[in-house]
């Protein structure tokens, strides 16, 4: 939305108390940490109206009075809880001189609309601390896990040395391990053996059968569409129990075919599911352009459908090698320990507890997610621009 | 050519571009194609319409839908074949299996025959004949080390039946000795195998092991000598099993092995008993009138009593109900055992307060289900509007973040959970160095159902966002701001116009989180603790751990059951094909 708010500086009768309300939440958590409930919210708010008053009436100028409160915060900062004091220090000085100046100047009113009254201005910016949080809440364990990944002591959790940005509390013992422990090499050795295979098994079929399926005249579509997409309804601990029944009464049971077999049929959904949205927007007349210019089905199908569906694809691949990569329960109950994959060897690690090498582990297969996830926005957004160019 | 002619904004002029098998058709009517094409025209006035090879249109219509429809099937066919080998066959292979019950049939087979007339509701064991046949069973059962099988079967019915089968699996062998010895005594002709096959086997088999070696190949199979099942019902029945129990179990040479105890005693009960021996002229008619004669003279067994001396448990009411009630080839016992109830001679019963579990079990993974779907409503609304009601870019920049934890590895943000919620872990260390709980007083945030909730609720709070975010995409702000232009207060534009519009979402949202969350097992199994269990983690106990398959399988359907029924609902309300991933 533009500005089309006019905004003005507001009064001292406003700002101050508003900074010292903040002033006061904070100060709550440096008043328990410290000892002191009642110290910590009365000094907090105290020190923040006063920084408030001064920087807005005295100093004037908002670089200089925000530079010169980040730096006793700083400051301030350190003096109680050294390096990581100061870190915090700098963020909360940088914060309230934000703070300060955002609120007199009037700039919070800038970007909502002019009719708002103050209550909902209020409720507009509490909404948008709660979802703050939640994305708080979403991301944090994702984040928590890299630094802990670094750890130099075989601890769960963050040491003294690791706060206080000792460089002697990290190290790259963890990924080290990782490396070279057999257990963990044969684990991701069995992964990549396994994954790959899966996702080729239900890309072509999948890739087939969505075609199949989005002919318009399918006798039984939805009876078919139900049994091809239950995979993904079925609890993986019903599928896995019934795998390990049925896979060992046909010798299945703890091979490489079995393990490979099974989590085919589990990616078997997530192709049928992209790829029959990609070709919801394919033109058939372009496939019948191709017959009637001469070209056999199967040449049509490679240089003109395929080229066009091939995000939804390679997508739906996508799915169907993470699920595979992901899963746990099933490979847990139709595999033995030849079959043993990296997310068994976490579970496996995570049961025992053995070593924060689980938290390298986890780090590494973060990164490989992120990459995945550039990679499938790109083809959805590659996809989204052709439908958008070819006819419809 | 068919495609284009079921459109509706096909002309009949499309008919001349036949696809590929009209066409030869049509080259083979060649000469008449001309012709045809005119007979189109004339047949729109006068008889049915014809299409361009002369046929009838309505008929070439069907055969090109049917060639369609042959087509879409042949493409579908490879996958469909594929899943219901891989998948559906497993899943009604493990629904088999839940009321599959023929272990005891299998292992008992005399046993189960003669308790069929046993009434199980009186006060009285079974009499002598039925433990006759259970010395029998047991006999064959041990040799095969089969009873502790069947012991463990039993045990999930009765505690106690596999210490009692392991212990009379063990003695069984002796019960049988004092006819052997006896019949031994007598003639030393009975101790040796090489008899006993000259007068049971066919002069066939005894010449073809005659010549026979371990090189030649597989043992010749053992044939009952003609008429021998006449003269000495129960031996033969009994030797036969024993004979292709050594052929092909122990992989032995038949010749060169002596009979189980258990042939003794049934050659004593044919000699004692009907028999045909007047008639019997063949091998070893002598020796076998002559232990006829010492046979009446002989000290006999009393299989009640010498069960009794195993174990008194045999004189228990007990194990012979449950036997009995367990000996069809089919039960409902596993499901009963699956709702704390269970099968008794009186029919279903519920199992003793202190023994019902399931019942909780089931109880707790719905209730926390719907605690983990409810907080992901509470957390995912607000995030799904604000993606919703923010510019695209902006917009787009915080979707990463929901789907940053979307394709995370389920066990990466597991382990994460388990960091944080420890007792020495990331949460409870910051809250102590805030001060907000004291050092020995950490919060218990895992091993229990707490910590299964909130590491849950984080992991499908995705599932939860992202359809509701496609449905609110939808849904106009011009709604909002007319209804507040019209006087509603914030409040009452967003419950009576906003919210009922987002509602498809937050049940697309509901079902999709609640069918994953009833089935999960990793994460409860490691955050979980025992409190913090579902009935997933029960069913891998009971595969894995105490091997009770049926059980196991059955708990297992009652959960398929219950997410088929909300996979309905989620089709009724969205459709299967309106799933979206990304």
């Amino acid at each position: 939305m533009v500005a089309l708010t006019p905004i003005s500086r507001t009064e001292p009768a406003f700002y101050i108390p508003v900074v010292a309300a903040f002033g006061a939440f904070f100060g709550i958590f440096i008043g328990t940490g410290q000892g002191s409930l009642l110290l910590g919210v009365l000094g907090g708010a105290i020190l923040t109206a006063l920084a408030a008053y001064v920087l807005v009436k005295i100093i004037k100028n908002e670089r200089a009075g925000r530079w010169l409160l980040t730096a006793l915060f700083a400051v301030g900062g350190f003096a109680l809880a050294s390096i990581p004091g100061l870190l915090i220090g700098t963020f909360f000085g940088w914060f309230f001189g934000f703070l300060i100046f955002w609120l007199y100047e009037g700039r919070y009113r800038a970007k909502i609309p002019p009719y708002l009254t103050p209550s909902q201005v209020f409720w507009h910016f509490t909404f948008r601390t709660i979802c703050g949080a939640i994305f708080v809440f979403l991301i944090t364990p994702i984040l928590v896990v890299m630094p802990l990944s670094f750890n130099a002591q075989d601890f769960f959790t963050f040491t003294p040395e690791m706060l206080r940005f000792d460089p002697a509390g990290y190290s790259l013992k963890h990924y080290r391990d990782f490396f070279t422990n057999d257990a963990w090499q044969d684990a991701m050795k069995n992964s990549l053996q396994i994954a790959p295979v899966a996702t080729l098994l239900s890309v072509t079929f999948g890739t087939l059968a969505a075609i199949g399926l989005s002919q318009p005249h399918v006798p039984f579509r939805r009876a078919i569409m139900a049994i091809l997409i239950s995979p993904m309804i079925v609890p993986l601990i019903i599928s896995a129990a019934g795998m390990y029944f049925f896979y060992s009464r046909i010798g299945l049971q703890g091979t490489y075919i079995g393990v490979v077999l099974a989590h085919a049929a589990l990616g078997i959904p997530f192709v049928i599911i992209t790829v029959t949205a990609t070709l919801v927007g394919f033109d058939n007349s372009l496939t019948r352009a191709a017959a009637n210019m001469g070209a056999n089905p199967v040449t049509t199908f490679f240089r003109v459908q395929m080229p066009l569906i091939l995000p939804g694809v390679i997508s739906g691949g996508l799915f169907a090698f993470i699920t595979s990569f992901d899963e746990v329960v099933v490979v847990l109950f139709v595999g033995s320990a030849g079959q043993k994959t990296l997310p068994w060897q976490m579970f496996i690690g995570l049961r025992e507890q053995i070593s924060p090498t689980i938290l390298a582990v986890a780090t590494i297969l973060v990164g490989i997610s992120i990459c995945l996830l550039t990679v499938v926005e790109m083809l959805r957004r590659r996809s989204e621009r052709m439908r958008g160019m070819s006819p419809s | 050519m068919a495609l284009s002619a079921l459109n509706s904004d096909s002309n009949f002029t499309n008919f001349d571009q036949a696809d590929g098998e009209t066409m030869s058709d049509a080259q083979t009517a060649q000469t008449a194609s001309s012709a045809a094409a005119a007979r189109i025209a004339d047949a729109a006035h006068t008889g049915p319409m014809l299409a361009a090879d002369g046929t009838p249109l309505k008929k070439s219509l069907n055969r090109a839908l049917r060639v369609q429809k042959m087509r879409a099937l042949a493409l579908i066919a490879p996958l469909l074949i594929f899943v219901l080998v891989t998948f559906i066959a497993p899943i009604a292979d493990m629904l088999f299996r839940s009321v599959e019950n023929d272990i005891v049939s299998e292992t008992l087979p005399r046993t189960t025959t003669m308790l069929s007339g046993w009434g199980e509701k009186g006060t009285d064991i079974p009499g002598e004949p039925v433990f006759e046949a259970l010395y029998q069973d047991m006999f064959v059962a041990q040799e095969a080390k089969l009873h502790t099988r069947l012991g463990s079967r039993l045990n999930y019915e009765l505690t106690g039946a596999s210490s009692l089968f392991r212990k009379s699996g063990r003695k069984v062998q002796d019960m049988g000795e004092v006819y052997q010895d006896q019949f031994e005594d007598l003639d030393g002709f009975w101790k040796k195998g090489e008899n006993w096959n000259s007068f049971m086997a066919s002069d066939a088999w005894l010449a073809a092991m005659d010549g026979w070696k371990k090189a030649n190949g597989p043992q010749p199979r053992f044939e009952l000598r003609d008429g021998i099942a006449q003269t000495l019902p129960a031996t033969a029945d009994i030797y036969v099993k024993y004979a292709d129990f050594i052929q092909n179990v122990d992989k032995a040479n038949l010749s060169k092995k002596d009979p189980w105890a258990l042939v003794y005693s049934s050659l004593y009960r044919d000699l004692s008993g009907e028999n045909g021996l007047s008639s019997y002229t063949g091998p070893a008619a002598a020796e076998l009138a002559a232990a006829a004669t010492a046979a009446s003279t002989f000290e006999t067994v009393n299989y009640t009593d010498a069960f009794k001396k195993i174990d008194r448990d045999w004189h228990k009411l007990d194990i012979w109900q449950t036997i009995k009630v367990y000996s069809p080839k089919f039960t409902s016992g596993y499901f009963l055992n699956a709702i704390d109830m269970q099968k008794s001679v009186d029919g279903a019963e519920m199992r003793p307060e202190n023994e019902q579990i399931y019942g909780l079990l089931f109880w707790r993974t719905m209730v926390m289900s719907l605690t983990i779907t409810l907080s992901c409503i509470l957390l995912g609304y607000p995030v799904a509007w604000i993606l919703a009601n923010l510019p695209a870019r902006t917009a787009n920049l915080l979707l990463i973040l929901v789907l940053l934890p979307f394709w995370t590895s389920l066990l990466v943000r597991t382990s994460a959970w388990k960091v944080m919620l420890q007792q020495q872990g990331v949460i409870n260390d910051t809250l102590v160095w805030l001060g907000i709980v004291a050092t020995d007083d950490r919060l218990a945030l895992i091993n229990n159902s707490t910590g299964t909730v909130i590491a849950m609720t984080h992991i499908l709070l995705p599932f939860m966002i992202l359809p509701m975010y496609s449905v609110m995409q939808t849904i106009q702000p011009t709604y909002l701001r007319a209804a507040k232009s019209l006087g509603a207060t914030n409040w009452t534009a967003f419950w009576r116009v906003y919210f009922p519009q987002s509602m498809p979402g937050i049940g697309a949202g509901s079902i999709l989180v609640f069918i994953l969350a009833i089935g999960y097992y990793i994460t409860p199994a490691i955050v979980g603790g025992t409190e913090g269990t579902f009935i997933s983690n029960r069913i891998a106990y009971h595969i894995s751990s105490s091997l009770n398959w049926g059980l196991g399988a059955a708990l297992g359907a009652i959960l398929l059951a219950a997410v088929l029924l909300l996979y309905y609902a989620y089709d009724k309300i969205v459709g299967i094909d309106n799933v979206k991933l990304g």
